[in-house]
């Protein structure tokens, strides 16, 4: 089947977005429509004194202007975050409040104090700007370790010394002993830093207050509108969840960003009930750069040992997580299961311990962004590892060759069981790509051009496709990771594919069809998938995670297996067949070995008019299911980045990227590649460009697109990607996941490859050409010294 | 004010507020949503549509100052509703989109490029094709397809 499973299926949601009819939140215009805007906090840290909005109630077409007091007062809930972790001594974490509309202070730059609703946006905003709100200010403290400092401000009253928790994991005292009698010891200090996820559409929102039908209507931009509507009903309060519908119609990327229910979703849905208006807000960027959860953002120490062989011995790390002036969503679990589950890396390790401070500060939430702690963990790892090797005097790739996990499944000393993978074809065939054997010679041409070429690897693993809900269960998680999926035929053969994941981007209206057509032999036109609407799908946990195809896949899998059997058994029926002699093939339902058979859309109609189906059996053709994971996925490769640097400047090229992963079973490898693309652009732009930067005042300075450095065509190689796959033994389809380990595997392979350029180790992310320069001044004045 | 230009071909007119940007008029008052705002400080290129010819960032544009002009969004670049133009096809065939966002900026901008090179007699490398979208931001395909679509879509365009 040429649509099927492993083709290069064109997308069939291309048309309406190069046609300009893709629709999107903002697209929409509902009648009697309003804007909204938000009062946002100017300070930092500050205690807020009084709000007055009478000049801004008497403009022009101001409708409402509503505060957190009032809020509060009508019964919305605090934003939660949804997964509790356990500090080491046993304590629950401290999770401070935060309303919507802030109440009595306002912890950083942009949390909301007010929505004002007006006729027009630019009416809407120009009243926000005239809504007086007094402030005390406070002091202000944006960086992790100096908000564990004694002498920091206080931010939440119920988190001393701003300490959210302090977790640990793995064994500390046999991991100490077996650093004490390591041959080689590695210490380093490494920066992960502070990302905005930046989706090129902004977040909006459009809710509508129907008081005739007492129903709710979101129009959202999410990636995950069902877990929005349990959470908007069950915590916010805003609205009985069988009385609100959320719809997430074309989302314009997510990254991570889309995941969490922001004030401003239940301040439109609340102001809609007091306005009797549809309230639309839609941020503008640097409304994005302020609000959006920020990623990332991680300051550790890192000890790897090795024994007189090379063998790693044991590896201690200690983290501080920044998470931002309060707890989003699934906050708690990047820095922790999500990070230091995946410190093992590539390698048998027997010794692992890592414990995680993660505070607050005055500064915009922290959550997950592409990767979500796999990224802070292959880091820390890939750039010890590179580190270690060049203090040996060993080969990089031998180092982490000779310390690779071979037998599966294999388990870590931090949680994760391994189930399958094959570092050394991924190592092997990257390195070809890369023509490794050639770099001395490029790199001798390329010094003779003035310029210095260097070559660093990465050999990552994450974890995807989350994961058994009762395993995340026990660590924590709120919620259950199962997915949902329903398989409608129709009475004329088509089908529609209800699916709880959601498409921002991924292509799930392609690669979803495509392992329907692969199952029932049909063209991917006759299938439609539907998504992203709680009054359509009943129930699903959304995209994030890489984990559409690994969950959602399976899912849709299991539903079709219902379907299937139902078929062969109508089709047995009518043919006078048994039910094991029936195949499904060529757009026909026939009897193997004979010439009986009935066309696909014939066992349709014969299931809905029911007129000859066997007894007992209910009319119809459509089936669901839900599909737990057994296990977390794990995506691994090997990535291999060379770069070129001008040592007068220290502007830096990426000559060249290489990527071998190992994403199990692929649906449709032109959108893997796609995601392999987009995943290493984020990563690039990580190590080499993009900087959340913060002054002592907690101003963000870099909050737009003029100030904060988004990859753009000219900073980015083409990238040279290939597969090596093992099949994963988890899910029925084999699949691993492939969302974010372009973004997980990427930056530490660029910063090994600059390092090894400019042969100065201390280096951090972003290594922005001035940052390069200053890098090369100290190996000069080394070089001078000596 | 009124507000009158030849929009896809087709006479417009609208009474709008006299601040209104060429973008809002686009989206809010025709109701051509293809052409996005995806930033406030003219860097994203999601808002991009011909002006006279020209591609022009529509969110850094008055309304008023497009008076008479002939403007062409994505909606209007094929010939025909049932047709495709050859760069529209090149992002498709290439898969130089993913959530679509940027898809009708980067199209539009990518057939200006085309255009003026040939006007030039110069030839669009790779290289040059990333040197004319700085202007132009996607945060979902790592520009690689991008790059590769709008060379195809230049050769397509150059066979019509």
């Amino acid at each position: 089947m040429s649509e099927g499973i492993g083709a290069r299926v064109l997308r069939k949601e291309d048309k309406r977005f190069i046609t300009g009819k893709g629709r999107y939140t903002d697209d929409i215009i509902e009648p009697n429509q309003a804007y909204a805007a938000f009062v946002r906090s100017p300070h930092a840290h500050a205690r807020i004194v009084s709000v007055d909005a009478s000049a801004a109630l008497a403009m022009e077409g101001v409708e409402i202007v509503l505060t957190g007091p009032e809020l509060v007062a009508d019964g919305i809930g605090n934003i939660i975050c949804g997964w509790g972790v356990t500090s080491k001594d046993g304590s629950p974490m401290n999770m401070g409040a935060w309303s919507a509309l802030a109440t009595e202070k306002v912890r950083y730059v942009g949390d909301a104090v007010a929505i004002v609703v007006a006729d027009s946006k630019a009416q809407a905003k120009l009243a926000a700007e005239v809504v007086v709100v007094t402030y005390e200010e406070l002091p202000v403290v944006v960086g992790s370790v100096d908000a564990l400092a004694p002498s920091a401000p206080k931010i939440h009253d119920n988190a001393p010394g701003n300490l959210i928790f302090d977790w640990e994991i793995g064994d500390l005292s046999p991991t100490d002993a077996a650093l004490a009698s390591a041959a080689h010891v590695t210490e380093m200090e490494i920066t992960n830093n502070r990302l905005a996820p930046n989706p090129l559409e902004p977040r909006s929102a459009i809710a509508t207050f129907n008081e005739a039908e007492d129903h709710y209507t979101l129009y959202t931009t999410s990636q995950n509108p069902h877990v929005a509507r349990l959470v908007l009903s069950a915590f916010y309060n805003v609205a009985p969840e069988h009385k609100l519908r959320v719809i997430a119609p074309d989302v314009g990327g997510g990254f991570g960003a889309k995941i969490y229910i922001y004030p401003e979703e239940i301040a439109c849905l609340w102001a809609s009930m007091k306005s009797g208006r549809s309230v639309k807000w839609t941020s503008d960027r640097t409304e994005a750069f302020l609000t959006d959860a920020h990623g990332r953002d991680h300051v550790s120490t890192a000890k790897i040992g090795f024994d007189s062989d090379g063998k790693i011995v044991g590896l201690k790390v200690n983290t501080k997580a920044n998470l931002g002036a309060y707890m989003s969503l699934f906050s708690s679990a990047v820095p922790t299961y999500l990070y230091a589950t995946l410190l093992s890396g590539q390698y048998d390790i027997a010794n692992i311990y890592c414990d995680v401070q993660a505070v607050y500060t005055n500064t915009v939430p922290v959550d997950a962004y592409r990767g979500a702690g796999r990224p802070e963990a292959c880091y820390v790892i890939e750039r010890i590892m590179e580190t270690a090797a060049r203090e040996m005097g060993m080969d990089p790739a031998e180092l982490r060759a000779k310390n690779f996990v071979r037998s599966f499944p294999h388990q870590t000393p931090v949680i994760m069981a391994y189930d399958s993978g094959d570092f050394d074809a991924n190592l092997k065939q990257a390195q070809e790509a890369a023509d490794v054997a050639g770099f001395g010679a490029r790199k001798a041409e390329a010094a003779r051009r003035g310029k210095l070429r260097g070559m660093g690897y990465s050999n990552y693993i994450e974890a995807c496709g989350i994961a058994p809900s009762a395993a995340v269960g026990s660590l924590g998680a709120g919620v259950g990771l199962w997915e949902s999926a329903e398989v409608r035929v129709n009475p004329v053969g088509t089908i529609e594919i209800l699916t709880g994941s959601h498409s921002h981007g991924q292509g799930h209206e392609t690669t979803f069809a495509q392992i329907v057509a692969e199952r029932f032999d049909l063209p991917t036109e006759n299938i439609q998938i539907v998504h992203g609407d709680t009054d359509k799908v009943q129930f699903g946990m959304g995209t994030y995670g890489s984990r559409s195809g690994a969950v959602g896949m399976s899912a849709i899998v299991k539903a079709m297996d219902k379907v299937e059997a139902k078929v062969k058994k109508i089709a047995a029926h009518v043919l006078e067949a048994g039910e094991d002699d029936i195949v499904i093939e060529g757009g026909a339902v026939k009897v193997a070995g004979t010439d009986k058979q009935m066309l696909w859309h014939e066992v349709g109609l014969a299931a809905y008019t029911a007129h000859n189906i066997p007894e007992g059996m209910e009319p119809g053709l459509k089936e669901s299911a839900f599909y737990d994971p057994t296990n977390f996925t794990f995506p691994a490769g090997c990535y291999i980045c060379e770069v070129e640097v001008d040592p007068e400047t220290g502007v830096t090229d990426v000559v060249q990227f290489v990527a071998s992963d190992d994403f199990g079973t692929i649906i449709n490898p032109m959108i893997v590649e796609g995601q392999v693309h987009g995943g290493i652009a984020q990563g690039i732009g990580q190590a080499m460009l993009e900087n959340v930067v913060y002054d002592a005042a907690g101003q963000q300075l870099s909050a737009s697109y003029m100030d904060y450095a988004m990859p753009r065509a000219d900073d980015l190689p083409n990238y040279s990607v290939h597969h090596a796959s093992t099949t994963c033994p988890g899910n029925p389809l084999g699949m691993k996941g492939c969302g974010e380990a372009g973004a997980i595997g990427s930056p530490p392979a660029v910063i090994n490859a600059i390092t090894d350029a400019i042969g100065n180790n201390n280096l951090s992310m972003p290594a922005t050409p001035a940052a390069v320069w200053a890098a090369l001044q100290d190996v000069s004045q080394k070089l001078a010294a000596e | 004010m009124k507000i009158a230009m030849t929009v896809n071909g087709k006479s417009v007119s609208r009474d709008v507020a006299d601040n209104t940007l060429l973008v809002e008029y686009i989206r809010d008052n025709l109701r051509l949503t293809g052409t996005h705002v995806g930033c406030d400080t003219s860097q994203c290129g999601a808002c991009v549509v011909h002006v006279d010819g020209k591609a022009m960032k529509s969110c850094t544009m008055l309304a008023a100052s497009a008076e008479g002009a002939a403007v062409t969004t994505v909606e209007g670049l094929a010939k025909s509703k049932d047709d495709l133009h050859p760069m529209q096809v090149a992002f498709k065939e290439n898969h130089g989109l993913q959530c679509g966002f940027c898809t009708p900026g980067m199209i539009m901008t990518a057939t200006d490029m085309v255009a003026r090179y040939q006007l030039e007699g110069k030839t669009l490398t790779e290289e040059s094709i990333r040197h004319e979208l700085e202007g132009n931001i996607c945060r979902c395909t790592g520009y690689h397809n991008i790059v590769k679509s709008i060379a195809d879509g230049a050769s397509k365009m150059t066979s019509v």
